[in-house]
């Protein structure tokens, strides 16, 4: 016998036969066809367990939405709007929805830092408030302990009001929250209904809306609350005229976009009185011609504010204008509302009192669908502080007007008085206007406690950081925005996931630092941590608080109705303009607010960047909106790498020429070119604060500019 | 001999010496190959595929089922009709503490290892499916045409040790999706739950074995 090559022959055919009939060769396509599937575990599938929903409150902007957060087994899988919450009613927007995002945000702060040189180290939360405790003992060891501040996002909610309470059993009057057009409306309220009044708009009971560029569906307001009255709006068929120099969303969505020359808002809106106290057609039920102030202010719109000038100043159409106050005054329930875009900032002080002033010339005053005045509330009832002499002497010393105010002055010397500033859910080195100055500033102060959650543009100055929880880890009151809402509410924050990182509740951190101090400062705060201080200052409401996660305190306008001064509008206030020398500075810069861009403190989240129009981000590139009249002058074409120069900076931008823009202008996006650790949304185009000086207005101290002289160059 | 013939000779030679030698060993060999492949293929193979793998600790399902009476005290349906599955530490602490009931060694550990350092306990699932597939328990454990849990199951609910979990080597999945037998076939319901035993279930009870959309979501 002989092996030949037949005989391979039959053995590989014997193979071949013998796997074709045993059964692995099925089995084995069949479970290579499993295995695929799942490719090497590449598709992630999340854990597998029971599904519950908490109900929480969103702080990502003031909205104060109530949110449900969807887990599984436990684990936080998705934010959904929360169905009976009376803000949002199961709304919510693109922010709140990519909430899970932040909580495993890249540039999120893990434990305590210490700056060391140039460089952050890890400390105890022990050694970090020890070593904040002696710095502060030393400071009211020299007696000054006005010397201390605090910049705070906000000025409501208990947690604010620890630091306020803190600042002033230490011995400072130096506590600031950041202005918003909330400010503004407070100081409109005060000045023309009377102290401690604020304003808010029953926009979704109006039958006409006169919006003087308020980003109404860009988030304005409460923005969830404000896109589903937009909605509701439409089906009502109730009118929006949106006055503004620029097509944005919501004007696209108006029944009407005027464009209007930024800055001449309070002119229009003075010259519409003009026509409405002309033609007698205010409500008469409500302004008596006696009125002394009211006469003053008839006189002063028919001299100054006739409708040919406003037309001529504003750029407006001499008919359009009377279109305007006829439809305004003639409507049942009309509204007029002001705060540009998100209302962010502060606003014009002229502005917001003429546009209050037809608010007050069609008498809708505490009725349905008009503008309510009230009280501020207060359903936080903290004990009595109690000062020593120290605290008596330093809390008596005068304060800044405003932050804008405090920062201006501690640029101007390295000797400030400010010696120690925490900085509390705000990001002032990054919204302030003129960062470069604001960052000087800081660098001036010689210690800076951050409470963050991320290592944003403010953190990276501090000396020391005591990161937060986020706002899925943390018990917190959050009281709804004054204006944006009629209905007023606080909801409850609470914590839904555990901690991810060795974090505190800012409130936690601030009951730490004054039991380290001891002495007085401790006494005042008997609490042993924030979520029983919390419970505690809230005694009234506790119970429907955290059984329903949310209480509404009023939800009716004041029955009184309180009367109204117009000398606020006639005293020669000035509207604030765009700064810079016209000739070196042709344009005006102007800031635009887009809703799929935060702009505030936080940082859009990786997802919500994704959806913005590469019309206005492409790649790392940001683009500024340009009239083609104005492209065309500056030799400029779509796409064209250009630089802008402003009396304050410059900085390279694409051009996006858009006819939705009115010539002379320029038009950039707010929120972008953050220097956060987080790939996905920092160093992506540029801060528009950058190149904007700020116009502080003499009575407020605030900063109310809305744009900046600007010129345009390709490069 | 004319020249024709002797080739024709030599063609009948050829064939007789070399032909028959050459294919008989080629039989041969492809016998001898085709048994020892097909054997393999049949006995050695699922041993190659799937891993032996023991359950953390021994889990005698009779004892429990006597103390609590049925499957669903334990594996049960959530008010918004989701399943369970195996339950959770948490639903284990609903009897057991820290100190042992019992006296066997298993429930020592559970003890010991799990509830004193809250460690939940890590099942190997037998049934566990793809997750491409949408699957209700709810749907077939309510209503009129409402099933057993054996007729998928089994007769586990009268199991006294945990059987080694046998995992695929491939596919990561447990061998009672598969079956037993490689062969695939099965003599009980509960032998084999692939796609097709659930299609000839639907087919049986309901006319149609169902649209592809149905479970693949």
């Amino acid at each position: 016998m002989k092996v030949d090559r037949r005989s391979f022959l039959g053995l590989g055919l014997g193979a071949v036969a013998g796997a074709a009939v045993s059964p692995a060769g099925m089995k084995l396509t069949d479970d290579s066809s499993i295995m695929t599937q799942n490719w090497f575990g590449l598709l992630p599938v999340p854990i597998d367990g029971e599904i519950t929903f908490d109900n929480s409150v969103c702080s990502l902007c003031k909205g104060s939405c109530g949110i449900t957060v969807k887990k599984v087994a436990g684990r936080a899988i998705k934010i959904e709007g929360q169905d009976d919450h009376p803000i949002n009613k199961g709304g919510i927007c693109l922010h709140g929805i990519a909430g899970l995002q932040y909580l495993y945000d890249p540039s999120r702060i893990k434990s305590p830092l210490q700056k060391i040189g140039d460089r952050f180290e890890k400390i105890s939360w022990d050694d970090a408030v020890s070593h904040i405790a002696e710095k502060l003992t030393a400071i009211k060891d020299q007696q000054k302990p006005e010397s201390i501040a605090c910049i705070s996002g906000n000025d409501e909610g208990s947690v604010s009001e620890l630091f306020k309470r803190f600042l002033k059993v230490f011995g400072s009057n130096n506590f600031y929250s950041m202005a918003s057009m909330d400010t503004t409306w407070e100081t409109t309220a005060s000045k023309m209904h009377g102290k401690s009044n604020t304003l808010s708009f029953d926009i979704e009971n109006s039958s006409f809306i006169l919006s003087f560029g308020s980003g109404f569906i860009e988030g304005w307001g409460s923005p969830v609350h404000c896109f589903k009255t937009n909605a509701a709006r439409k089906k009502k068929n109730v009118n929006l005229y949106q006055i503004e120099p620029r097509l944005s969303n919501t004007a696209a969505g108006a029944d009407k976009w005027i464009p209007i020359k930024p800055g001449t808002e309070a002119d229009l809106a003075l010259g519409l009185c003009n026509i409405i106290i002309n033609e007698e057609i205010y409500d008469i039920t409500s302004i008596s011609k006696s009125n002394s102030s009211f006469q003053a202010f008839s006189k002063m719109v028919a001299k100054d504010y006739t409708p040919e000038k406003v037309a001529e100043t504003t750029g407006i159409d001499l008919a359009l204008i009377k279109q305007i106050a006829h439809k305004f005054a003639w409507a049942d329930k009309p509204i007029a509302i002001a705060g540009k875009g998100r209302g962010d900032t502060a606003g014009d002080t002229k502005e917001f009192a003429a546009v209050h002033a037809l608010n007050c010339l069609a008498g809708n005053i505490n009725k349905k669908g008009g503008t309510w005045v009230s009280r501020k509330n207060n359903y936080l009832k903290f004990p009595l502080a109690k000062m020593d002499s120290i605290a008596k002497n330093g809390f008596s010393k005068p304060r800044y007007t405003s932050f804008e105010t405090l920062i201006d002055k501690v640029a101007q010397s390295s000797d400030s008085d400010i010696q120690a500033l925490f900085v509390l859910n705000s990001n002032p080195c990054y919204t302030m206007r003129d960062s470069d100055k604001v960052i000087k500033a800081f660098e001036n102060i010689p210690f800076k406690v951050s409470f963050s959650s991320f290592m944003d543009e403010t953190a990276k100055k501090a000396d020391i950081i005591l990161p937060t929880h986020m706002f899925l880890e943390r018990y917190e009151d959050i009281p709804s925005p004054s204006a944006g809402i009629t209905k007023k509410t606080v909801g409850l924050s609470r914590p839904l996931v555990k901690p991810i990182f060795d974090t505190n509740n800012a409130g936690d951190a601030i009951l730490m630092i004054a039991k380290a101090l001891k002495g007085n400062v401790a006494e005042n705060f008997p609490w042993s941590n924030y979520k029983k201080c919390l419970e505690s200052v809230t005694k009234d409401i506790w119970s429907s608080l955290s059984d329903k996660g949310f209480v509404v305190l009023t939800d009716k306008p004041s029955y009184l109705k309180p009367s109204t001064d117009f000398f606020h509008v006639t005293n020669n206030l000035k509207s604030v303009e765009a700064q810079g020398d016209k000739k070196s500075f042709p344009l005006t810069l102007i800031s635009i607010d887009n809703v799929r861009i935060a702009g505030g403190e936080i940082a859009s989240s990786p997802f919500a960047i994704k959806t913005v129009s590469d019309k206005v981000i492409k790649g790392t590139d940001i683009l500024v909106e340009l009239n083609p009249e104005t492209a065309a002058k500056a030799r400029l074409a779509h796409g064209d790498k250009a630089k802008i120069t402003t009396p304050v900076g410059s900085a390279l931008v694409k051009v996006n020429v858009f006819e939705g823009i009115m010539p002379g202008l320029i038009g950039m996006a707010q929120g972008l070119g953050r220097t956060l650790d987080n790939k996905y949304v920092a160093d992506k185009g540029v801060n528009i604060n950058k190149l904007i000086a700020p116009v502080i207005e003499p009575g407020s101290g605030q900063d109310a500019a809305w744009g900046i002289a600007a010129s345009i160059s390709k490069v | 001999m004319s020249e024709k013939e002797k080739s024709t000779e030599l063609c009948k030679e050829g064939e007789k010496t070399e032909g028959d030698s050459g294919l008989g060993l080629g039989v041969l060999f492809f016998l001898i190959a085709f048994v020892v492949v097909f054997l393999s293929g049949w006995l050695l193979f699922p041993k190659l595929l799937y891993s032996k793998k023991e359950q953390p600790f021994n889990f005698n399902h009779v004892l429990h089922t006597n103390e609590t009476g049925s499957c669903d005290t334990c594996h049960f349906l959530r008010e918004d009709g989701s399943y369970n599955g195996i339950p959770d530490l948490a639903s284990c602490m609903e009897c057991h503490e820290e100190e042992p009931m019992g006296d066997t060694e298993d429930e020592l550990i559970f003890c010991e290892e799990y509830i004193a350092k809250e460690k939940e306990v890590p099942w190997f699932i037998y049934s566990k499916q793809p997750d491409c597939v949408f699957f209700s328990h709810a749907a077939h454990l309510k209503g009129k045409n409402s099933m057993e849990c054996k007729t998928c199951h089994g007769d586990i609910g009268e199991s006294e040790e945990s059987k080694p979990y046998e995992e695929n080597r491939i596919t990561g999945y447990g061998r009672d999706i598969w079956g037993k037998s490689i062969w695939g076939i099965k003599k009980h319901s509960w032998d084999r739950m692939k796609m097709d035993d659930c299609a000839e279930c639907h087919k049986e009870e309901t006319g149609s074995q169902g649209a592809c959309f149905q479970c693949h979501k």
